[in-house]
């Protein structure tokens, strides 16, 4: 087996790739239940290209056929609706776990300096899986995937002068037909593999920084030494068997609740899989109420809640962009001296805790109807999105911060 | 924890589903997806009463073995077109584009009535019980749930005819309270029951046959489950023994 392994080693860097990512990648030893979901974003994306990959293999991306090969996979292949439901449910897991992968960034600091590129390449993750979502939601051709794709790509009409050949641009049709289902279907199934590209450069940039911890020390900064090396950080462990053993953990909590979905409640009452999905679209008939699937919510809800000024609508659709641009900035608008909710003051700690809240309401207005009250609240919300970033600079500043230990805390 | 109540209910609102959004109360079906009866029941009131316009074109005639029927069973009791084999899917021979001119809409198919519409099960029975007398319409009657339905009231011959009680609030707006059978039909209003429940029951299985399968598996998947979890979590405590 060792001579095996040498003969691979003289040709590949099998150890070596082993040792510093794995078996001599230290990490901080005071990892909390929050670093749980980036392991777990891996998982759900390896489930959904495998889930993914075998759904292509009876899906029929034609606008006549895509609805009823969708009830072919449900009913008459084997075992095809257990793969079915694994993919819907892993979609909307995906973006449970990645928002909380991001409140952990969030919190802990861990886009601050210096993991500036880490963080950049997280928003791009998670951009590019935004647009693999949207474009995937109008592949079973229900009422839902047709008339929010034809909702979204109408946002580029309203861009002055180009907005309307823009749009027919995407579409490939002046409505969402079969050319618009087709090339959807193609970038649904190219983009998940750009997106484990991304998360492996995600990986590479993590491990050249090192990981952040709930305290924000810089564990590589600290004493040196400990039980595996002289020249590791004394608050470092190795990744494996540590934290590989204790992923696991968390896999088999995450799997009770996400299979706990996909057995017994699929639908998540309408959320995961939506009622007027179970239609087929028809580009004669407007649904009464039209809303993007729950993780899109929020963003939706900023984009009605701008009203539309010197005759264009084009100023929610900024709104909406700004709202995920501003993401890219994070890192220089947090002036703080320390980068962990733990240390830094209470307006950071009142302002994150009304962040959250304020996230989930826009959600939760953007599933809704809209009303002169609910749209007020959304440009509220709205506003205070914007002002949690905004005024960052000068909260994180002023505020009056905790002492940061030495060494991390258990 | 006034604040951890705050976060919850804001996190779990969603999740709810919006029962209320000004739409007529359902009456509970209270269907069982083991009785198979009542879904071999259903699936004859629906080949005699319903597929002369409505198809069930993702459900196949074999597939009604699943509910304890024989394939001579089907044969010759559901399977009217002879020239049809018994995988082939429930269809019909209407022309949807004449039935659009027809009925001002082609009728739509019903194979996932029970997951397109909210209440599923629950639904389908009160739509089926909710017919009334309305003249203004073109096959002379209208249903409480779904207002002015493109179809005439083809179970009228065994439920009757109701005639809509309608009452005025404070405002002056007009509204049903309640429908009262004026012209009995060939059955009781219990029998009647029992038939709009054997039909959403058996509209209810086509919409999801595999669910009590996906239900059981379910429950060894979620018994797996805990135990890895237990030694998962077992082993983690094993080698973070060290770890201080």
């Amino acid at each position: 087996m060792s001579s095996f392994i040498q003969w691979i080693d003289e040709r590949f860097p099998l150890t070596k790739v082993w040792n510093e990512h794995l078996a001599q990648y230290y990490a901080p030893k005071n990892f909390n239940f929050w670093y749980f979901f980036g392991s777990l974003a891996m998982l759900v994306l390896v489930n959904q290209i495998v889930t993914g990959v075998w759904l292509t293999m009876n899906y029929k991306p034609d606008a006549n056929l895509a609805f009823a090969s969708v009830e072919y996979i449900m009913r008459d292949v084997n075992w095809g609706w257990l793969v079915r439901y694994l993919h819907s449910t892993g979609a909307s897991a995906f973006f449970i776990v990645i928002y909380l992968h991001m409140f952990r960034g969030l919190i802990y600091g861990s886009y601050r300096k210096p993991r500036e590129l880490l963080w950049i390449i997280g928003v791009i993750i998670y951009l590019a899986m935004m647009a693999t979502a949207f474009f995937g939601y109008l592949l079973p051709w229900g009422q839902m995937s047709y008339w929010g794709a034809q909702v979204i790509v109408n946002l580029f009409s309203a861009i002055p002068v180009i907005g309307d050949d823009l749009s027919v641009w995407i579409r490939g049709d002046y409505v969402i037909s079969d050319a618009t289902l087709n090339r959807f279907f193609a970038f649904h199934y190219l983009l998940p593999f750009i997106l484990a590209a991304l998360v492996f450069i995600h990986i590479v940039a993590l491990h050249k920084v090192g990981s952040n911890n709930p305290d924000g020390i810089e564990i590589k900064k600290g004493p040196k030494g400990n039980r595996w090396s002289d020249t590791a950080p004394a608050d470092g462990i190795p990744f494996h068997p540590y934290y590989t053993v204790k992923d696991i953990v968390g896999v088999a909590g995450f799997l009770i609740v996400f299979l706990g979905i996909v057995f017994f409640v699929p639908e998540m009452g309408g959320r995961f899989l939506e009622h007027p999905n179970f239609e087929p679209a028809n580009p004669l008939k407007t649904p009464p109420h039209i809303a993007p699937v729950w993780y899109f919510t929020p963003f939706y809800a900023m984009l009605r809640a701008v009203p539309s000024f010197a005759g264009t609508q084009v100023w929610g659709v900024l709104v909406m962009g700004a709202s995920i641009v501003i993401l890219f900035f994070l890192p220089w608008l947090d002036k703080s001296p320390v980068k962990s909710i733990r240390y830094k003051g209470m307006i950071s700690k009142v302002m994150i805790t009304l962040f959250v809240i304020d996230f989930l309401v826009l959600g939760y207005l953007g599933m809704l109807p809209a009303t002169p009250g609910r749209t007020l609240v959304a440009q509220i919300g709205t506003v205070f999105y914007f002002l949690f970033f905004l005024a960052m600079p000068i909260y994180s500043k002023i505020e009056k911060t905790k002492p940061v230990p030495e060494r991390v805390t258990q | 924890m006034k604040k951890l109540f705050v976060i919850l209910s804001l996190v779990l609102l969603p999740l709810a589903g919006f029962a209320n959004e000004g739409e007529v109360e359902l009456e509970s079906a209270n269907i069982d997806l083991t009785d198979h009866a009542a879904m071999q029941r259903g699936a004859k009131y629906f080949v005699n009463y319903c597929q002369g316009c409505h198809t069930l074109k993702y459900f196949r005639y074999e597939r009604m073995q699943d509910f304890g029927l024989t394939k001579e069973q089907i044969k010759e009791n559901l399977l009217f077109d002879k020239t049809k084999k018994l995988g082939a899917l429930m269809d019909n021979n209407m022309p949807s584009e004449e039935a659009a001119k027809w009925f001002g809409t082609a009728p739509p198919d019903l194979t996932l009535t029970a997951r397109r519409r909210e209440g599923g099960a629950d639904w389908i029975y009160t739509y089926l019980k909710s017919f009334y007398k309305d003249e203004s319409r073109p096959f002379g009657v209208n249903n409480v749930v779904f207002p002015n339905v493109g179809m005439p009231h083809v179970l009228m011959e065994l439920q009757g005819v109701q005639e809509a009680v309608v009452e005025t609030d404070e405002h002056g707006n007009k509204h049903i309270k309640e429908l009262k059978l004026v012209k009995p039909g060939k059955l009781s209003p219990e029998e009647y029951d029992q038939v709009a429940k054997d039909l959403a029951t058996f509209l209810t299985h086509v919409a999801e046959p595999m669910k009590l399968q996906r239900q059981r598996i379910g429950f060894w998947v979620m018994l797996f489950l805990f135990v890895f979890f237990v030694v998962s979590f077992m082993l983690k405590k094993e080698y973070w023994k060290d770890v201080h």
